[in-house]
């Protein structure tokens, strides 16, 4: 299996190594899907060849090692230690495993092929052992792997070749440490993505904001728009390639659209004068919906985006906002203050009655559903306090997983089992953040940006 | 020039002689050049300066509300008095929400808020076609701090004017 991240370059005459351990992986992958589901069930023991062990629903996580990758072709030596060290940070991000650092290792692994001194890296207790190699030639660089399993003394899964340019490095390295977690944990992959979000910066009362996106990890930001006006909620399209979100760039808070590779914006084509904001794209990314206010009353509306055709999907005197389809297309939940506080209710995409899920103490706002489709994620405020939390589509098994002064907005990591959002600190000297957070609500993050960040939405697998 | 201001200053205490007196400060020394702009106003009250700093305070609101309090219509009762004497005006009126909600209900939250101010003035004798909304739900604090007191100031409509003839 080859990924070709440029064409030019796609070499599929390469040939695949490494025999495919499908028992093997079989096993790993149930044992650690069992783990990471644990959370949902009930605190369980689980023990095997892995020695993943669960305390009290706490993971402890599988040690793994990530060598430096060797050069087998061109002055890569640099590069050869940066990718090994994104493969680890992503890894080491997913709170699932831990790095057993360079320092600790034993003995070094020789070319790309040789035999692997298994005992070495057991008596470090390492688990999981990444061997990688990566060859330069002209512009084509080449990235190779394989994962070994020290206890079985055999190889986890197929290795695998990449081949791109050489400005494609962290995506490559991305799409490495993606198999790994894959083959792992069983899971989807959601390294290799990027986010949109709003940068800010300046104080509070004058914050400047600006579209900005970058890769999941914090990597390569550029900025989309200046910061002439206030700019907020953005969200991708189900390829990643175009951007909704709200600008008063025309005086009036309206909806535009932005073409990532061509950073000219254009308001979309609502009626003008009208107040529209909350877009969002839907699964196919045919049909966006998005909020109109006028002023005594927001609702709900739904727009073919080839014809222009508009649809309005609610109509209650209420403050509709908020929407998110369902992975299918099929339903859209939505927060609505007409039972006279903020609460989640689902309806129909093409509108009509709605049904409440939320039924806790406190307001719920910003619902945002799974790719999954298993989970509702959410922020509630109560008793002063925010969190983000996940609920069942039906509003049953409410977990709150984070609490502070300001958390609101999350998105979800294109397999559902990460989510990212906005935290704001109180006082004069308060900033937004973007943080994140595993589904279970453990392994809290702050996800780096150069200054203040808000209102993430989390694109898909690249 | 001196003298000019103290013939301002005399203008401005006479003219709002019910509020507590106010005095212009060099800043506003724009104030007697956008009068000038407007040929319908023989004096400085009306101006937008004017009616930013004598009758365009900000109206207030309770945690989560949009209804209007006695105060606020008191101050919109100023506000509408204005407008009604001064025709070729036209004006803006700004909602905002304290930080205290998630960014897009607060958004439609403080259109509502500004809405009811907008409503309120329509009541009293002003044309709504001179009136414009825009909410900012919570993007534009008056003021920064996470106590009551200060949620407070930035829980409120603000209505600007502006010299607008064709109205």
């Amino acid at each position: 299996m080859i990924y070709c991240f440029d064409d030019v370059y796609c070499d599929r005459e390469t040939d695949v190594r490494a025999v495919f351990l499908y028992g093997r992986v079989l096993m790993i992958v149930r044992l650690i899907a069992l783990l990471i589901a644990a959370f949902l069930v009930s605190p369980a023991l689980a023990q095997g060849p892995l020695r993943l062990t669960i305390t009290e629903g706490v993971v402890e996580p599988l040690p793994f090692a990530v060598p430096d990758f060797s050069v087998e072709a061109g002055d890569v030596d640099e590069l050869a230690i940066q990718i090994a060290r994104v493969v680890a940070a992503d890894l080491t991000g997913t709170g699932l495993l831990r790095e057993v650092p360079r320092e600790a290792h034993i003995s070094k692994l020789g070319r790309f092929g040789d035999p692997i001194s298994y005992a070495d890296w057991r008596a470090i207790n390492v688990q999981a052992l990444v061997a990688g190699a990566i060859g330069l030639d002209g512009n084509r660089l080449t990235v190779k792997f394989r994962v070994f399993d020290p206890y079985a003394q055999a190889e986890i899964g197929a290795g695998l070749q990449l081949v791109g340019t050489p400005n494609g490095w962290r995506r490559m390295a991305h799409k490495v440490a993606d198999t790994i977690y894959t083959r792992i944990t069983g899971e989807d992959p959601y390294f290799d993505s990027r986010v949109v979000f709003v940068a800010e910066s300046g104080p509070k009362e004058a914050r400047r904001k600006r579209l900005a996106i970058m890769d999941y990890d914090g990597a390569n930001l550029q900025y989309l728009t200046d910061s002439s006006s206030i700019v907020f909620a953005p969200r991708f399209d189900p390829k990643g390639q175009q951007i909704l979100y709200t600008s008063y760039a025309s005086g009036l808070p309206r909806i535009h659209v932005l073409d990532v590779l061509r950073t000219d914006s254009r308001e979309f084509d609502i009626k003008a004068g009208i107040m529209s904001f909350a877009p969002r794209f839907s699964p196919d990314g045919k049909t966006m919906v998005y909020s109109v206010t006028t002023g005594a009353d927001t609702d709900i509306y739904s727009m073919t985006l080839e014809t222009g055709q508009e649809r309005r999907l609610t109509n209650s005197p209420a403050i509709e906002t908020a929407p998110s389809f369902s992975p299918d297309g099929s339903k859209i939940v939505f927060e609505s203050d007409r039972s006279g506080s903020q609460q989640l209710y689902i309806m129909r995409s093409r509108g009509g009655a709605a049904e409440r899920i939320s039924f806790g103490e406190g307001n719920y706002a910003t619902p945002v559903w799974s790719p999954r489709g298993d989970f509702i994620a959410f922020t509630k405020q109560h008793n002063g306090r925010f969190h983000i939390g996940v609920m069942r589509t039906d509003g049953s098994a409410e977990r709150l997983l984070t609490s502070s002064y300001l958390d609101e907005g999350p998105t979800w990591s294109p397999n559902g089992r990460v989510i990212m959002f906005t935290r704001e600190t109180q006082g004069r000297a308060g900033e937004a953040s973007l943080y994140s957070v595993d589904v279970s609500g453990r392994n809290l993050r702050r996800v780096r940006t150069p200054n203040g960040g808000s209102d993430p939405s989390w694109g898909p697998l690249q | 020039m001196r003298f000019f201001f103290q013939m301002l200053t005399l203008l401005v205490i006479t003219a709002c002689s019910p509020l507590a007196p106010v005095v212009y400060s060099p800043s506003v020394e724009g104030a007697p050049q956008s009068g000038q702009q407007t040929p319908s106003s023989s004096n400085s009250e009306g101006t937008s300066e004017y009616f930013r700093n004598i009758v365009g305070a900000p109206i207030y609101f309770d945690v989560d509300k949009h209804d209007l309090t006695s105060q606020a219509r008191a101050q919109l009762d100023l506000q509408a008095d204005w407008l009604r004497q001064h025709q070729d005006f036209a004006a803006v009126i700004e909602g905002h929400a304290d930080e205290q909600g998630t960014r897009e209900y607060n958004f439609a939250l403080s259109a509502r808020r500004a809405n009811e101010a907008k409503e309120y003035l329509v009541s009293q004798g002003v044309r709504s076609a001179r009136l414009q909304i825009i909410p900012y739900g919570k993007e534009r604090p008056a003021e920064v701090c996470s106590q009551e007191v200060c949620y407070a100031r930035n829980r409120r409509a603000v209505t600007q004017v502006r010299y607008a003839t064709g109205l």
